[in-house]
This record gives C-alpha cells, sequence and structure tokens, in this order.
C-alpha cells in the first residue's frame, strides 16, 4: 500500500500487463457493420445519439472486416449468406469476439424452416447472445458491456 | 368486365380443344389451359389487339399433394391498355413435372420460371438460364413441396434441451 501510493503522487501506476491490454482492448472495440435484418435498425439506434454506443469506446463502425474487432450478427442469416459470414469472420484480425443480436442469431428465432441458419453459433464461435426481438439498444448495449466484462477477465495464456 | 368475358369466349372459340376449365369468381377469370397449348394461347393474348395481355405480373407454383394432378402453375396476365386481369393455369402430374416456357412470349417470365423451379421442381422445357434463384447453388430438393417437413430444427425445450444440443451442429472456432 505505501509504495503505491507515493508512486501514484509522483504520477506513477502499476497494474499487471493483463489488465492494461485488456483495457485497452475493452475501451476501443470497434463493431464490424454486419446488420442484415431488422435487428440492424436497433444496432444503428444504439450507435446513434441517443442511446450512444460510443461512450463505451465503439465509437466507428467499420464496414471493414481487417479493421474491426467485434462482429455484431444483427439479423437472420440465410443459408445463402452462411458461407460469406464465415469468410468475414475469417478476414477478421485476431482479438476478435462476435456479439449475436437478436433471437434469429441466436437460435433461428420465428423462422425454424429450410432457409435460415439456426442461431450463427453453427457457423461462428458466439461469445455473448443478446436476446430479443429486436432487442431495445440499451440491451444491446448491456450485452456489450457484459462482453467487456468477460474480456476484462482474460488471462495471458489464453490470448491468441 | 363484359370485355373480359368476351375475351374468354373468343379465347374458347379459338382453342377448343385445349382449354379444359373456366371459372369465374367476383369478376375474376381463372382459365385452366393444357400444358402443350400454353404458349400458343399466351402468343394469341398477347398479340390479339382486343385482348393485349401485354404484362405478365406472376408466375407461381401450388404443390397439390395428394391430389392429381400434382402441380400446377399459375400465370397471372394484366393488359395495360384495357385494364384486365386474367389468370392461366396449368395442371402438371408426377414426381419430375415439365411446362413448355413463356420466356418466348414474355421475356418477363425468366426469375419467375426460376423461383418456380427452384422451389417446386418445375422443369421449364426450353428456358434459357434454368438455374436456382433464392436457394444457395448447392441446395439440395425442393422446399416448398408438400413432403419435405416444414420444421428444420426441433424446437429447444427444457426436457429436450440437451438432446436437441448433442446434435446441433455447432463452430468449432
Amino acid at each position: 500500500m505505501g509504495i503505491e501510493q507515493k508512486l501514484a503522487n509522483m504520477g506513477v501506476v502499476t497494474t499487471s500487463l493483463e489488465q492494461a491490454v485488456n483495457w485497452a482492448r475493452t475501451n476501443a472495440m470497434w463493431p464490424m457493420l454486419f446488420g442484415l435484418a431488422c435487428c440492424a435498425i436497433e444496432m444503428m439506434s444504439a450507435q446513434a445519439s441517443e442511446f450512444d454506443m460510443s461512450r463505451f469506446g465503439m465509437e466507428l463502425m467499420r464496414a471493414s472486416p481487417r479493421q474491426s474487432d467485434l462482429m455484431i450478427v444483427a439479423g437472420r442469416v440465410t443459408r445463402k449468406m452462411a458461407p460469406v459470414l464465415r469468410r468475414l469472420y475469417d478476414q477478421m484480425p485476431d482479438p476478435k469476439w462476435v456479439v449475436a443480436m437478436g433471437d434469429c442469431a441466436s437460435n433461428g428465432g420465428v423462422f425454424n424452416n429450410y432457409a435460415i441458419v439456426q442461431g450463427v453459433d453453427e457457423i461462428v464461435p458466439v461469445d455473448v447472445y443478446v436476446a430479443g426481438c429486436p432487442p431495445r439498444p440499451e440491451a444491446l448495449i448491456d450485452g456489450i458491456l457484459k462482453l467487456h466484462q468477460k474480456v476484462k477477465q482474460e488471462k495471458l495464456a489464453t490470448w491468441a | 368486365m363484359a370485355e373480359l368475358a368476351q375475351t374468354i369466349e373468343k379465347l374458347k372459340e379459338k382453342f377448343p380443344n385445349a382449354i379444359e376449365n373456366v371459372r369465374e369468381f367476383r369478376g375474376e377469370y381463372t382459365v385452366q389451359v393444357k400444358p402443350d397449348a400454353l404458349v400458343e394461347i399466351g402468343a394469341f393474348l398477347r398479340d390479339d389487339p382486343d385482348c393485349d395481355f401485354n404484362f405478365l405480373s406472376d408466375v407461381s407454383g401450388v404443390d397439390y399433394w395428394p391430389e392429381e394432378p400434382r402441380f400446377g402453375v399459375n400465370y397471372h396476365l394484366l393488359s395495360i391498355k384495357y385494364k384486365q386481369r386474367v389468370r392461366l393455369k396449368v395442371r402438371l402430374k408426377g414426381p419430375n413435372p415439365r411446362v413448355p416456357t413463356v420466356t418466348s412470349v414474355w421475356p418477363g417470365a425468366n426469375w419467375f420460371e426460376r423461383e418456380t423451379f427452384d422451389l417446386f421442381g418445375v422443369t421449364f422445357v426450353g428456358h434459357p438460364d434454368l438455374r436456382r434463384l433464392l436457394l444457395p447453388m448447392d441446395f439440395r430438393g425442393h422446399p416448398l413441396r408438400r413432403d419435405n417437413p416444414t420444421v428444420q430444427e426441433e424446437v429447444q425445450f427444457t426436457h429436450n434441451f440437451d438432446q436437441v444440443d448433442r446434435t446441433k451442429p455447432y463452430a468449432k472456432s
């Protein structure tokens, strides 16, 4: 306690590498634009001014997978779109996370038929599922904050 | 409305053998024709100056299983000049139905016929580019036929959660 306080008075902060890196990752996690259907509208409104996602670090959404960390799969994924989604996920550099937004991305939603993939976790590994049809922007932000908590607990050994 | 009835009468006298059935319901006329005469009747309806059905607004398929003949294909025609609509219907048999294409008469039928082929499996003889439109190219089967199951995956409740979970193809990484 003593030495840290003395260092803090001098303007030095001590932490562990894990904490520092995880803090950096969560505070500037840029989502990739992957709005497929109606959930995209709620994702857009979560990014817009009333339910601002930029407060939490998602300042902008990159359309290019090479420049993004987080893929928010917003909407139903058809069987025709599934290989495209996988390809874009593969093109994202590590570290990357996936949020399945809405019921259709989590488990197929109301569409239990030949054309819709029953849950995007058949294609990519999902970290957080956000329920709702569509989930309110606040619910999406809550899901993203849960993801932040999950990332903050990552250990050095499991980094990519 | 009176003009449409006259058009149907004219059609009946010109093609007495090809027309199987004419049905009228609240001003809408449905003419069931034989599949072989379809293109000829279509060309007549398009070219005749009194009918002038130059706009094909829809081609759709129906599966009437277990009733025979099993498949039906409906053609919805619109005459822009006279503001009349008429429906042509063909009934086709069997597991691999074939019908001549009407793209030579109305080129707009191209994608409609592709969609009907994709979802029902109806082969349109003479179509310039008959391949799948809505479903992925390597999809097997024709989903809107009645012998396909309506449900893709069993609904997961608490009592069968683990069982469905085991068979679900999760992504590994």
